[in-house]
């Protein structure tokens, strides 16, 4: 299955995420947000970091998760390589999420092509059909 | 959308659907049918749909399809009725642009640009992931958030008359940084003095025209072929993370039911929470003034080290172009307090206003408008129409018309360098990706945008400035 698809947008970064569950397609989404920094798929297990958040939506609970990759990389030099056990709970009227994502730190030997500086709701989406589908557009 | 000519470049989109006031759109027809090809009209519209909006909902003539409020958009809400929106000031507070002048003129920097752009990049911190050389404590951090360029001053960046030549002063008073979390503070310490990525660039600019003489004398403007140099850069990541941390405050304290558009989310303006994104945001204001005012200082020295003197470099003007400040206008034949909304626009204040620093206050404030990588740039003034116009605002660039996606598909960064070599322009990165990214092509004709501008009235044509030697993160 295609994790996710970056498309064209005018100023900033836009891309979808798939997964047959929710979670599996936040999970992707995060590689999406990752994929326009560094590229991901080179990267091994060497650093791990717990990712918590809580939500009042589904939506508010993506933006904030994907924040999260953006403050671990500009703070911690983290980048992100893959997202294990990503759970969602109800909490509340909203949501708590837990996730273990796994990485390396940033050294002279990884080489960055873009930067993404904020999450944004502009067209967010979260559909349910045959499986589910997230869009985000990022601030670059 | 029923979009009404009411004069020349100016269009009104007239009340009606829940709008509280018409919305204003400065424009030719040209740049007008950008607008009709993206969300600009619409949410120009929606920001009309706000409680205490005031006149209108403006568009700048650079406007462009934005989060939630348009880039290019001014609105005015009163201050005991109306709102404050972090949308409407935008992700990268306080990015703006510095200008500073210089005795040097072209003939003494041609031969040497090599060597002066190489300078400037080892010493001003840029790209992706790039730390600054300044380590800081968190407790020297709040100070500066508090104090902005004064703190930069007082810390041997720059000179005291630097201040008085940048908006606000360089330090927006009503700052504070309780509201403040613990992630925006972690971003914004290992990034004061980066100029950042993106359409974030520094330039050694010559003035190409000069149309107003008399103006560009008041602003150290003398002649033909003077060398200037434009920094364009913002608040980093501590002014991302405000804006993302206030939007959810904000939903958390209001909810979303009933916004149209989440990137809408507002507070009462004097509410806790209204007042708390406005301190945040002020203390943001600061961090990137005191950005640009150690850049601005790095850069003279490097002048001073390679061609051996910057005492002519003095502060043109420094402005904002992601802000939102409490200002008084009239409106209605008194005077009112108005908390001025301005995403991607610049302030554009005329003669006499008293925020105008006092070199100035006979020909009104200097507005700095960039052009797009490598391309022309300019310097206008502000005038006293534009208080009627649009709350004393104009233009701030040039704006997107173009994916980076679809720019990395037709441009490479390694032409462009070539192409502008070609015609006498040294360009340095950090990435060729990230410069086919902000190719010119795939910015809006910032010419048409000035044109405009300067035929409305809303900023007057003082002089166009072209790169010699560009450094982008």
């Amino acid at each position: 299955m295609e994790r996710y698809r970056t498309l064209p947008h005018t100023a900033d970064g836009k891309f979808q995420a798939f997964g047959r569950t929710l979670e599996e397609a936040f999970g992707n989404a995060a590689l999406a947000l990752a994929s326009l920094m560094w590229d991901w798929e080179a990267l091994g297990p060497r650093v791990r970091r717990t990712v918590r958040v809580a939500g009042i939506d589904r939506e508010q609970l993506l933006v904030k998760f994907l924040t999260e990759v953006i403050y671990l990389f500009e703070t911690k030099g983290f980048l992100l390589g893959r997202v294990r056990g990503l759970r969602l709970r109800p909490r509340g009227g909203g949501f708590d999420l837990e996730a273990r994502l796994e990485g390396e730190t940033l050294a002279d030997a990884h080489r960055l092509h873009g930067d993404v500086k904020a999450v944004t709701y502009s067209d967010l989406k979260i559909e349910e059909g045959d499986g589910f589908t997230v869009q985000v557009v990022v601030d670059m | 959308m029923d979009l009404r000519k009411i004069g020349d470049n100016a269009w009104e989109i007239p009340k009606g659907d829940g709008m509280r006031v018409p919305a204003v759109v400065y424009a030719s027809e040209r740049l007008l049918d950008g607008f009709r090809r993206d969300k600009t009209l619409v949410q120009a519209r929606n920001v009309a749909c706000l409680p205490g909006i005031v006149r209108a909902s403006y568009v700048m003539p650079d406007g462009h399809q934005g989060y939630g409020f348009p880039i290019g958009g001014v609105a005015a809400f009163d201050i005991d009725e109306g709102i404050i929106s972090p949308g409407g000031v935008g992700y990268d507070i306080n990015c703006g642009v510095r200008l500073l002048r210089t005795d040097y003129v072209e003939a003494d920097i041609a031969p040497r640009r090599k060597e002066l752009l190489a300078a400037i990049f080892r010493e001003v911190p840029a790209g992706v992931g790039k730390a600054g050389v300044t380590k800081l404590s968190r407790a020297v951090l709040e100070d500066i958030l508090l104090r902005g360029a004064e703190w930069a001053v007082e810390n041997g960046y720059g000179r005291a008359e630097d201040l008085e030549r940048t908006e606000e002063g360089g330090r927006m008073a009503e700052a504070a940084v309780d509201g403040l979390s613990d992630r925006a503070l972690e971003r914004g310490l290992p990034q004061l003095g980066t100029l950042g990525s993106g359409n974030h660039f520094l330039e050694i600019q010559k003035v190409l025209e000069i149309h107003d003489e008399a103006t560009a004398r008041a602003f150290g403007v003398q002649a033909v072929g003077q060398v200037l140099v434009m920094i364009h850069c913002g608040s980093r990541g501590l002014g991302h993370q405000v804006a993302t941390d206030s939007i959810e405050a904000l939903e958390n304290a209001f909810g979303v039911a009933g916004l149209v558009d989440r990137e809408l989310v507002n507070a009462p303006f004097k509410s806790d929470e209204g007042q708390r994104y406005y301190r945040s945001m002020a203390a943001a204001v600061n961090y990137a003034f005191a950005n640009r005012q150690m850049i601005a200082h790095w850069v003279r020295r490097v002048f001073a080290r390679v061609l051996g003197g910057d005492e002519g470099m003095d502060q043109v003007y420094d402005v904002c172009h992601n802000v939102a400040k409490v200002e008084e206008h009239e409106d209605g034949g008194r005077s009112r307090r108005l908390v001025v909304h301005r995403k991607g626009a610049t302030r554009s204040f005329g003669p006499g206003r008293p925020e105008v620093p006092a070199p100035y206050r006979s020909v009104g404030q200097p507005v700095l408008i960039p052009g797009s990588m490598g391309t022309a740039s300019f310097l206008l003034a502000g005038t006293a129409e534009a208080g009627a116009l649009s709350f004393g605002s104009t233009a701030h660039g040039a704006g997107r018309v173009m994916s980076r996606h679809e720019a990395l598909r037709r441009f490479r960064g390694e032409r462009i360098r070539d192409d502008l070599a070609g015609r006498g322009i040294e360009l340095k990165s950090t990435s060729w990706k990230g410069v086919a990214e902000e190719a010119a092509e795939a910015y809006k004709d910032v010419d048409e945008v000035v044109r405009v501008s300067d035929e409305v009235g809303l900023g007057r044509l003082v002089a166009k400035l072209a790169p010699i030697a560009v450094m982008k993160g």
